[in-house]
């Protein structure tokens, strides 16, 4: 036998070890049909109008579906149907409530792959954060709230606490399927039925979710949802048999509502945009800092209303956190949303794109300077690099109005004080990040910070059991924990 | 000892020459080092470890993790003849296929460095010796450096010592220093090359991660050609995120001081899927410079075997077994 020939010990060129396309297959998402009607009363039924709206994959541009423009008649109907169904369902045992969110929590888990790629496919999110951090989440959340369920009157509010009635909700697109389950798991726990009308880019999940009502058995009418634009959200906010409204969204749409519902009966919890501040000193972590920052805001595209857009950086040790973070820049994956190595996906629609690159612009008219990692962006989708802006000033409009996009305005500070004049400088109050190996700093800088979430070495951490909303324009109301009973109990 | 401790033999540069120069510049140094945030770690590492690894990937990185195994017995029941039998297998790990790479080394415990050494004549295969009382250390520093010297003279290509983990811990660390700058010493061959020196820290033992950061520098400091994790001899031995802290510590000592060392994960890693999520950190953090056995290695035994059925299984298309692979 001829000596063998054996490989040599692969030698290293640029990139040798170049991950090969792992993409997760998109008919894992099920079926999705031509176009949607509405789920109201346990039924899937047509629009009374014949507007239809378009829902598109972002990393293509290819129309997914097509979906109704809810009118004022589908809102009626909706709302209407919720109204029927209250009375049994708010009337049913806790105990017996909690079975059908643990059902539904069981079902999500079950068919997690598959509501994970589609909501991949019709958001732009990589598979990684589907899979990883929204559908665990979402079935977190159901399973949390089931369990409170029958415990409401342990839960501060006195004895028997009543639930409101009907809740209208307005969900936004940025974690379309986790969004819904922040609303509808507590208001459902608590015995309110609901209306939920999905965000006219990312309607898919929301539909998907309504099949699983179905399987769970879930009574009809509690839970309807109607898909549109605006125009269906104002509806449906602006209804008079509407008892509770829970928005989640933009400030100016947010402000839109509060006047609306103003001298109106209805209970409002608002959740908005924000600013937020991740804050490293000169003593952080500076490896796990790096990940945070990183996770701050290219997470989701940095489509997070609590997205850590603002890095404040002690000047001292500016330099070398930089270049570590441009490092760490460097090796992020920009692609393929399905692709299971994607670390950036595609970003949700052609108007968010169109006002990151606005805003990106204006950073540099403005005299910050950018920066960006080569990488090569797909040809069709929207897409857009991870950025960095140095040199940044509080007076920069990078530096106070919300991009909600893979953009990072870097800033600096000298002292602690500093620090919390800077981060707290802003309309918004959502959320801040503390980098420090001090506890005792984290604790004051804690106390000190104007925001509604406040993590410590670690950032865009979710948990069902913890309280999450703002301060200032940031809005007002809770959700999750303990304190996200509240926004759905006459209390 | 002191004498030894006045300038830092080791590779440093980049103004760090006097860091060992006493007991108390040597503990600012290394307490003034970043900490590290052990959930934070512990989450980029998990992530890592979710990289899919497929097709032409894998088999790259299969053959490249074949290629970077340090083949490993080190056990009291060793004889010559299982030393020959797993010389036999590093040079052609997969007999129905002489495509597959050879291992990078076989380590071995130093009595039977001229086994190996024997039978591996004729190829690049290293011999490592772990020596220095390995695997607890715990002999007089005389002791340590005769195993040493003994291993080199037997033809040991690379020296795998222990740190004294006592001493590290009670916060002796010049103490640590001064003891792998003699041991690198009694790397010296006859002609003036010298073996490579790995120092293992039993990052098990030291239990924390700021305790391993501290240790990576203290070792790099005094002259490691390599960091290495564990003996495989106690608990916990290597895992994803103490390699990763590792790893992150010789690219910043390489950006400090324009110095390189390799890192060796030793210990509990024994399927293609572990070794695939180690290649993807060294691949992540510190890039291609790294990616080849002279920089990264496994410390492994029952590794080789799972690595070659599943090349088998990318070549042949079909599921091997282990009655395909050789026990050796």
């Amino acid at each position: 036998m001829a000596k063998n020939k054996q490989t040599e010990a692969p030698t290293p060129k640029a990139g040798l070890f170049s991950y090969a396309p792992a993409p997760e297959s998109p008919a894992a998402a099920g079926e999705i049909a031509t176009s949607y009607g509405h789920f109201i009363g346990g039924e899937f039924v047509d629009s009374s109008g014949s507007e239809a709206l378009k829902t598109v994959n972002p990393a293509t541009e290819q129309v997914l579906a097509e979906f109704a423009q809810g009118t004022d008649e589908d809102v009626e109907r909706a709302v209407a149907a919720a109204r029927k169904a209250f009375t049994d369902w708010s009337a049913l045992p806790g105990s017996e409530r909690a079975k059908y969110l643990f059902r539904i929590a069981r079902i999500i888990q079950e068919r997690s792959r598959e509501l994970a790629v589609l909501e991949s496919i019709d958001n732009g999110k990589p598979i990684r954060e589907t899979r990883d951090v929204d559908l665990p989440l979402v079935a977190a959340h159901f399973f949390y709230y089931a369990g409170w369920a029958d415990k409401l009157d342990f839960a501060g509010y006195g004895a028997n606490p009543r639930p409101l009635g009907v809740a209208g909700q307005v969900i936004p697109w940025n974690f379309p399927l986790l969004m819904l389950a922040w609303k509808i798991a507590p208001a459902l726990a608590t015995g309110n039925t609901v209306v939920l009308k999905p965000a006219e880019t990312t309607p898919l999940t929301a539909l998907r979710f309504a099949e699983i009502c179905r399987q769970a058995g879930l009574p009809k009418g509690v839970v309807n949802i109607v898909t549109g634009d605006g125009r269906t959200g104002a509806a449906l906010t602006s209804h008079p048999d509407v008892n509770k409204v829970a928005f989640t969204g933009s400030t100016p749409v947010g402000r839109a509502i509060a006047k609306q519902l103003a001298g109106s009966r209805k209970k409002l919890s608002l959740e908005l945009g924000g600013k937020a501040a991740n804050i490293v000193f000169d003593d952080a972590p500076i490896d796990q800092a790096v990940e945070g920052i990183v996770n701050g805001i290219f997470f989701n595209q940095g489509h997070v209303c609590c997205a850590g857009s603002r890095l404040l950086v002690q000047e001292s040790i500016q330099d070398e956190l930089l270049d570590a973070l441009k490092r760490r820049m460097g090796t992020l994956r920009v692609g393929d949303p399905l692709d299971k190595n994607t670390d950036i996906g595609a970003i949700n629609s052609a108007a968010q794109l169109a006002r990151i690159t606005e805003l990106s612009a204006a950073g540099e008219a403005e005299g910050a300077e950018r920066w960006a990692p080569e990488c090569e962006l797909p040809g069709a989708g929207y897409w857009f690099r991870p950025t960095l802006f140095t040199g940044v000033s509080q007076a920069h409009r990078i530096a106070r109005e919300e991009i909600f996009g893979p953009v990072l305005s870097v800033l600096t500070f000298r002292t602690p004080t500093e620090a919390v004049e800077k981060a707290n400088n802003t309309p918004y109050g959502l959320s801040a990040g503390i980098w420090t190996e001090k506890g005792s700093r984290i604790l004051w800088m804690a106390n000190q910070l104007k925001a509604g979430v406040v993590w410590a070495n670690t950032f865009n951490k979710f948990d069902p059991t913890s309280p999450f909303g703002g301060y200032k324009e940031s809005g007002y109301g809770r959700e999750g924990g303990r304190h996200g009973l509240e926004a759905y109990l006459d209390v | 000892m002191s004498t030894v401790a006045a300038k830092a033999p080791g590779a440093a540069g980049g103004g760090l020459e006097d860091v060992a120069a006493s007991e108390a510049s040597l503990r600012r140094f290394l307490h003034g080092l970043p900490g590290v945030d052990a959930v934070g770690l512990e989450a980029r590492a998990a992530t890592l470890g979710t990289r899919s690894i497929k097709t032409t990937a894998k088999a790259y990185a299969i053959d490249l993790a074949i290629s970077m195994i340090d083949l490993t017995t080190l056990e009291g029941a060793d004889t010559h003849g299982k030393v020959r039998g797993l010389c036999t297998k590093g040079r052609n790990p997969d007999p129905t296929d002489p495509t597959a790479p050879r291992v990078a080394a076989i380590c071995v415990y130093p009595d039977m460095v001229a086994t190996a050494k024997a039978a591996l004549a004729g190829t690049d295969i290293q011999v490592a010796s772990v020596a220095t009382a390995f695997p607890a250390g715990r002999v007089a520093l005389p002791v340590k450096l005769a195993d040493t010297a003994d291993a080199v003279a037997a033809g040991a290509d690379e020296i795998d010592m222990v740190i004294d983990r006592g001493a590290f811990l009670s916060g002796r660390y010049l103490d640590v220093f001064n003891e792998i700058v003699a041991v690198k010493q009694a790397c010296k061959r006859a002609d003036g090359t010298s073996a490579h020196l790995k120092v293992i820290f039993e990052t098990g033992e030291l239990q924390t991660y700021d305790n391993v950061r501290r240790a990576s520098w203290l070792g790099m400091l005094a002259g490691a050609d390599f960091i290495k994790t564990s003996t495989g001899k106690v608990a916990v031995n290597a895992t994803p995120p103490v390699t990763l802290l590792m790893l992150e510590a010789v690219r910043d000592f390489k950006q400090q001081t324009g110095v390189q060392i390799g890192v060796k994960p030793a210990g509990g890693i024994k399927t293609t899927k572990d070794a695939m999520k180690y290649l993807v950190m060294v691949n992540e953090t510190l890039g291609d410079d790294w990616l080849s056995p002279h920089w990264f290695r496994f410390g492994a035994s029952s590794l080789l075997n799972d690595l070659l059925m599943q090349r088998q299984k990318l070549t042949t298309g079909r599921y091997s077994g282990p009655d395909y692979v050789t026990v050796d």
